[in-house]
């Protein structure tokens, strides 16, 4: 997305777009109406790099997701008032992101013990197991939150022809490093956990090693592709 | 001076105040479930509060002290062994070399916490040593105590407080509790129907969250699958209409329907309830959700005299 863009976009969100809200007594929250909306979460994005930045006095945490940032608060020893003032400044500036957006490719193979249920998304999207692979790994898709997990990335926007909704039952354990459809989003387990995901393939990479530095591959903002990996017979 | 572990307890693990400043990587807060009995044992030892303490769940472990100590347990009441004398918990005691501290029976509250001067040394994973259960990090290995840990505590600062008792600022719940709840102004879910009826503690109750049994509560319109950040005492309503009270080892999100919030105040009364305890919620403002917690942050700094 090129600068220009950007300004647009936050011009068209417009003033009374974002607004501040209490969640709990001890955080803050930046919010505007957006489903899965690359602008509105670059946005999102960039709010909370300035709080970090800005090193607001008993901000404790600072969690952007698809279309809001969660500020947390000491509330004995900040100062709600000004921080709200400040989070609808920045949520309403027209400045571009600073930040460069990286890109990250991973390698998937795509199927077989690692995919369960890519047959199950080839029915629901009525073309071949080909295409629904083909269709996945066309995307460019955005990191627009972490959560769930250490180092899960909520990624998207999958192509609508694949995007299959949750199981209904969730699967009790999913293999670390699997790769998941939800409606319109994707994402890859870094750890076993239970999970709902639909599961196409098998990442070649670690979204989280405790040891590594960062711990984390993926952040807010980034752009991620995906790579089909022969499968080794 | 290392403390070794001779019966761990059913659910003992080591806590501080919480990872903060990693949930954007999706990375838990934990941390003491009840800081404020957290920060008091900490500071009766002479602690700083964010060093390690070990919480202690429902029932204790038994300690042994590789040399003199002084300690602290607050929170949830027990009657302690120490070196053959039976004391009440609530305020320091010492130990010499060799001693042994076993925790009896509990008389109120759910969890409670042992302070050492000089804190649990252990590594820190991302600014922190709790313990994070579902992450398996932080604390000792990720996990709660075993039988034959050996834990490593650091030099004392020194300015413990030998006998003197305090109290966390909140009277410890007998069965149950009213919690104080501010309701979500972004139409999530139906906070009414929070209120009025009694709820339970539901057997799974963990770290992570308490399953409140009783009356269905409907989510209202169903939620729009996109993930919002998860404050500690944010009350989760699932499609089951079962709520869930979020605790310290909460994912960092969550795509619920979050209708109401615990005020901080009463997040630590909620920590002293065990499984089968009743709550129940009651609205309350946001000028006096921060009074409350003002008032009980006053009542323990005077009680401490200058308390951090």
């Amino acid at each position: 997305m090129s600068a220009t863009e950007r300004q647009t976009d936050s011009r068209s969100s417009g003033r009374s777009g974002w607004r501040v809200r209490w969640c709990g007594d001890a955080a803050l929250v930046v919010e505007c109406d957006a489903d899965l909306d690359p602008r509105v979460n670059a946005r999102a994005v960039e709010i909370a790099r300035q709080v970090r930045l800005a090193r607001v006095e008993g901000v404790r945490d600072v969690v952007p997701t698809h279309s809001a940032v969660t500020v947390y608060l000491d509330p004995v020893a900040g100062d709600a008032e000004v921080l709200s003032r400040r989070l609808l400044s920045w949520a309403e500036s027209s400045a571009p992101a600073a930040e460069a957006q990286r890109e990250i490719t991973v390698g998937v193979r795509y199927g077989g013990p690692g995919g369960p249920d890519l047959e199950a998304v080839a029915a629901f999207a009525g073309c071949s197991i080909d295409e629904v692979v083909r269709r996945h790994a066309a995307g460019h898709y955005r990191v627009f939150m972490l959560g769930f997990l250490p180092g899960f990335a909520y990624m998207g926007v999958v192509d609508s022809r694949i995007a299959m909704p949750r199981r209904a039952t969730p699967r009790l354990a999913v293999p670390a490093r699997s790769v998941g459809i939800a409606g319109r989003q994707t994402g890859i387990y870094p750890s076993a956990a239970p999970g709902g995901w639909q599961l196409i393939g098998t990442a070649d990479i670690a979204p989280f090693t405790l040891q590594a530095e960062p711990a984390c591959i993926f952040r807010a903002g980034d752009l991620v592709r995906f790579e089909p990996r022969v499968v080794e017979s | 001076m290392r403390v070794r572990v001779i019966a761990p307890g059913p659910l003992t693990t080591v806590q501080d105040l919480g990872r903060w400043g990693h949930q954007a990587w999706g990375i838990p807060v934990s941390g003491a479930m009840d800081t404020w009995s957290h920060r008091v044992a900490n500071h009766l030892v002479g602690n700083l509060p964010e060093a390690a303490t070990l919480e202690v769940t429902l029932a204790g472990p038994k300690l042994e002290f590789s040399e003199d100590a002084t300690i602290a347990v607050v929170g949830a009441r027990f009657w302690l062994e120490i070196d053959g004398r039976t004391v009440p918990s609530g305020c320091t005691f010492s130990l010499s070399a060799g001693g042994r501290l076993s925790f009896g029976p509990r008389t109120a509250g759910a969890r409670a916490y042992l302070a050492v001067a000089g804190g649990f040394e252990l590594p820190m994973v991302f600014g922190s040593r709790s313990t994070d259960l579902a992450s398996r990090f932080g604390g000792l290995d990720g996990r709660s105590l075993r039988a034959e840990d050996c834990l490593d505590v650091g030099d004392p600062h020194g300015g413990a407080r030998p006998g003197k008792k305090l109290r966390p600022p909140f009277p410890l719940p007998r069965g149950g509790a009213v919690l104080r709840v501010l309701v979500r102004d972004d139409g999530g879910g139906r906070p009414e129907l929070l209120f009025g009826p009694r709820f339970r503690l539901g057997p799974t109750s963990n770290r992570m969250g308490y399953r409140l049994s009783g009356p269905s509560v409907s989510p209202g319109r169903p939620a729009s699958g996109l993930s919002a950040a998860t404050p500690v005492g944010t009350i989760q309503v699932p499609p089951s209409g079962e709520p869930i009270l979020l605790m310290a080892d909460r994912q960092t999100t969550g795509g619920y329907r979050a209708p109401a919030t615990v005020i901080s105040a009463d997040v630590g009364v909620a920590a002293q309830l065990a499984p089968g305890d009743w709550v129940e919620f009651k609205p309350c403002s946001y000028s006096s959700a921060h009074v409350a917690l003002a008032s009980r942050e006053d009542a323990l700094r005077l009680q401490a005299g200058g308390m951090a």
